[in-house]
């Protein structure tokens, strides 16, 4: 028996052409709970094969969409295609075609691994010998096979998170929703998580991740979407997004504080801008290319400062925010004139 | 590649499949009610304690009522027992039914529901899984309370048939209330407001009827809710299948008010359950 005969033969017709190329297409979704708009005409669109991610801080709605793309909440208007398939007019088919792990891991607690597996295999019509087998193969992989007869309730939080990755990959799903996939786990847990699914994608799978951090995003994600109070405010890849936003931060604690003014100056008149001191009393850098980095060392060296610490930063999100919806304010203004 | 569809403004309309959504087949429902039900059933046997109410209740109520009340009510025990105990029988599964709210509620506040909604199966299929799992539970109930009628020295006049006969009634009605109970555990916030409120409903209903008294000495206001509450119906078909009887008019009742309260809640039930997200 191959892994491949596992899923339950499509029913129905061949997808069209257009979405073998793009696993994930939405137009237009607009969603409103009461007064608030949650979405408000939102665009997005998954390449096959690739892994997107959709930034935004809480309250976004980030998982609005993913719960409208997963078939769980109906779009006010708007239309997505996953996999070929339309939300509204084929979810059933569609739900062949998905996998979702959510930001509240979704097994049942009182059962055990083994158990949780199983269960979904039977709902996804493999035979009771199949869910078996997918069941132990899961769990191999998912390093969960010592813990796979305790009940799920005694499973740390990254078992728990790892055991909800391989309940969504029980019927070998073409594209895969990771709703914040790693919000609550600590650092070394969110490093086996993302290993996970960069072992995912190698494999081929189309993926879908929402994330409140850049840092993951930067770690998972080829493209990007940034949305932010139920718009979409960027769309982009990485590399490009960053551009925009302004790429690292190279910052360095003086030796002798008092010294900052100085440093800068030195900088500006060795042809580097930009240098500026930030609220901590450190020298901040905007980073535009690598050899900047050994640029400003270098320039700081010859002029005899002492250095007491050297970091690089990534743009948090709250910058990347920043960046982003200043611009945006300021177009609308213009264009308002 | 194709990054021409990344460009805004001009792009058209996602398309799909032609392929219609074809309804799930009767087989592939039938395992999809059978692993749900098994579900519930494991749940169950991982926590044990979930079944003391059904263990424990009828024999806590038999002693009690039979012991304390008995002499008084029926002027000896051995009266008494072939008196309540029917009716002990009929609402059993009724009080079970209570549980399938609460159970139901607490799935909905977990990412359980979430996940068997993003799988290909009927919704139905995960309230009749709750439903059969707690008939089993319904069956344990059973067995206890007449295993224990017979050691305490009840007389099942009609037989093993009357006997079944009653639980085939009784559960019929505890079917009906699922419903009710799967109702509240859809619009009600939380497990504790479900089993608060399905207790506060289900106190006056079954101590005002003929469960556990005769109705003749009670005050005329009551007698008359008495004789339209559902209770008293369930309890006297039970009562005349087992110690033998008239039964025309009571099970006829029970009948009419199971299909009733079926018709009224269970299309609201399922209605709130698609609609709840």
């Amino acid at each position: 028996m191959t892994t491949q005969t596992a899923i339950a033969p499509q029913r129905a017709g061949q997808p069209h052409p257009v979405d073998r190329v793009n696993a994930v297409e939405a137009r237009g979704i607009v969603k409103q709970f009461g007064t608030t708009k949650a979405l408000d005409g939102v665009d997005l669109t998954v390449r096959q094969g690739t892994v997107l991610g959709v930034l935004g801080p809480n309250g976004a709605g980030k998982t609005t969409l993913i719960r409208i793309l997963s078939t769980l909440v109906r779009p006010d208007a708007g239309t997505a295609v996953v996999g070929g398939y339309d939300v509204l007019r084929q979810p059933k088919q569609l739900r062949r075609t998905i996998g979702l792990t959510g930001q509240y891991a979704s097994v049942d607690e009182l059962l055990s691994g083994t158990e949780n597996l199983y269960l979904i295999g039977r709902l996804l019509d493999l035979s009771a010998k199949q869910a078996k087998a997918r069941a132990a193969e899961l769990l191999e992989r998912f390093s969960l096979t010592e813990a796979a007869g305790r009940p799920a309730k005694t499973y740390s939080g990254g078992m728990r998170r790892r055991l909800d990755l391989a309940a969504s990959m029980i019927g070998h799903p073409k594209v895969l929703y990771l709703d914040e996939p790693t919000t609550g786990l600590d650092p070394r847990t969110r490093n086996e998580v993302w290993a996970e699914v960069q072992r995912m994608v190698v494999e081929g799978a189309t993926v879908l991740l929402t994330t409140q951090y850049m840092e993951e995003a930067e770690q998972l994600a080829s493209d990007l979407t940034v949305i932010d109070r139920g718009r979409v405010i960027a769309n982009g890849t990485v590399t490009g997004l960053k551009a925009q936003v302004g790429g690292r931060t190279l910052r360095i604690t003086p030796d002798r504080p008092a010294e900052l003014p100085e440093m800068v100056r030195a900088l500006t008149e060795c042809g580097i801008t930009g240098g500026h001191a930030d609220p901590d009393g450190r020298l901040a850098v905007p980073i535009t290319d690598e050899e900047l980095l050994t640029a400003v060392i270098g320039v700081l060296g010859t002029r005899g400062f002492t250095v007491a610490a050297i970091d690089t930063e990534v743009p948090s999100l709250d910058e990347v925010f920043l960046a982003l919806t200043g611009r945006q304010a300021a177009t609308a203004e213009e264009s308002a004139r | 590649m194709t990054t021409t569809t990344l460009t805004p403004a001009t792009r058209p309309a996602p398309t799909a499949s032609t392929a219609a959504d074809t309804p799930t087949r009767v087989r592939d429902h039938l395992r999809h009610i059978g692993a749900l039900t098994r579900r519930n059933i494991m749940r169950i046997k991982a926590d044990p304690e979930s079944m003391f109410d059904a263990v424990l209740m009828p024999i806590i109520f038999t002693l009690l009522f039979v012991y304390v009340f008995g002499g008084a009510v029926s002027g000896s025990q051995q009266a008494y027992k072939q008196w309540l105990i029917p009716g002990l029988l009929g609402t059993t599964g009724m009080n079970l039914a209570m549980a399938v709210g609460t159970g139901l509620n607490t799935d909905l506040q977990t990412g359980v529901m979430d996940r068997f909604r993003t799988l290909p199966i009927g919704r139905s299929s995960v309230l009749v899984g709750k439903m059969l799992a707690e008939a089993c539970r319904g069956l344990v109930s059973y067995t206890v309370l007449v295993c224990f009628a017979l050691l305490l020295g009840m007389d099942f006049k009609t037989g093993p048939l009357g006997v079944l006969a009653a639980v085939g009634l009784s559960l019929l009605f505890g079917m009906a209330l699922v419903w009710v109970s799967m109702l509240l555990g859809l619009v009600l916030k939380s497990a504790q407001a479900v089993q608060g409120l399905g207790m506060l409903v289900l106190m006056p209903l079954q101590f005002g009827s003929s469960i556990f008294a005769p109705t003749a000495t009670m005050p005329g206001w009551l007698q008359a809710f008495t004789k339209y509450n559902p209770l008293s119906n369930l309890a006297d078909a039970c009562r005349n299948l087992i110690n033998g009887g008239p039964l025309t008019h009571s099970v006829t009742l029970v009948l009419l008010w199971s299909l009733a309260i079926t018709a009224v809640t269970a299309p609201l039930a399922v209605s709130r359950f698609r609609k709840r997200t």
